[in-house]
């Protein structure tokens, strides 16, 4: 029931919305999240950011976590699409759009989706900046952000421990 | 028994390979006992596989460090992930 999409091109916001709630009168609410490139981070200006995947992975981790969304919340369907490869700012990365009865199950359910695919989808940024290229590090904000689902914690870290 | 490891983002870049099929001998049988013979290469493998997040996926699930390996299993090691 969930539409998962990993892909290069752009997505037009408007148009896949209007293909979650055709046919589908019970939809009484549909939220939305689109994530942009920003020209700033950390400090220094972003001119440009590459987005690498693990194809296979990322598209079943992204089902999993629509899934986990429709078993917490009364949703009809959900929309996943995320881009990869190169990327300019005031680009769309990512469009998460869930269709409800109502907005009560919507807004969470949208936000859910968002803070574990923070976590547990795997796909990296990398960012050109005047003084080169560079990994984006993981945000601890983003690790309280899906903690705060009260579920245990995605993938473990293995490698914390001294050698 | 025989692994295909995968590495991506910056583990690919330091490690300067993007996957590679690998034996490994009796005495590693989980995730942990793979790391520490990976660290033992010295070099980049020693200082990306100690002291810094790494995630492992077999088969494409993340696991714990104590997940038992089986032969022809897909191993990928990667830095936590920063999608979205």
């Amino acid at each position: 029931m969930a539409t998962i999409r990993v892909q290069h091109e752009d997505f037009d916001a408007g148009h896949e919305i209007a293909a979650l709630r055709a046919d589908n009168p019970a939809i009484g609410a549909i939220a939305c999240f689109v994530g942009l490139v920003r020209d700033v981070n950390e400090g220094d200006s972003i001119t440009g950011m590459t987005l690498e995947h693990y194809p296979g992975m990322n598209e079943n981790a992204l089902a999993a976590i629509a899934e986990e969304a429709a078993q917490r919340w009364h949703i009809y369907t959900s929309l996943i699409i995320h881009r990869v490869g190169l990327m300019r700012p005031t680009d769309q990365i990512v469009l998460v759009a869930v269709a409800s009865s109502h907005r009560g199950d919507a807004f969470p359910a949208c936000e859910f989706i968002m803070d574990y695919l923070k976590q547990r989808a795997p796909f990296w940024k990398q960012e050109n900046t005047p003084h080169g290229q560079r990994w984006v590090n993981a945000r601890c904000a983003d690790a309280f952000a899906e903690q705060r689902w009260n579920t245990p914690p995605s993938g473990n870290i293995v490698a914390q421990e001294t050698a | 028994m025989t692994l295909k490891l995968l590495y991506f983002a910056r583990l690919r870049e330091r490690l300067g390979t993007i996957g590679e099929t690998l034996k490994l001998p009796d005495s590693a049988q989980d995730v942990a006992g793979l790391l520490k013979l990976l660290r033992k290469r010295g070099g980049n493998w020693e200082s990306e596989l100690t002291g810094r997040p790494v995630l492992v996926a077999v088969n494409q699930n993340m696991v714990s460090p104590q997940h038992l390996l089986q032969a022809g299993d897909e191993v990928a090691l990667f830095p936590p992930v920063t999608g979205g």
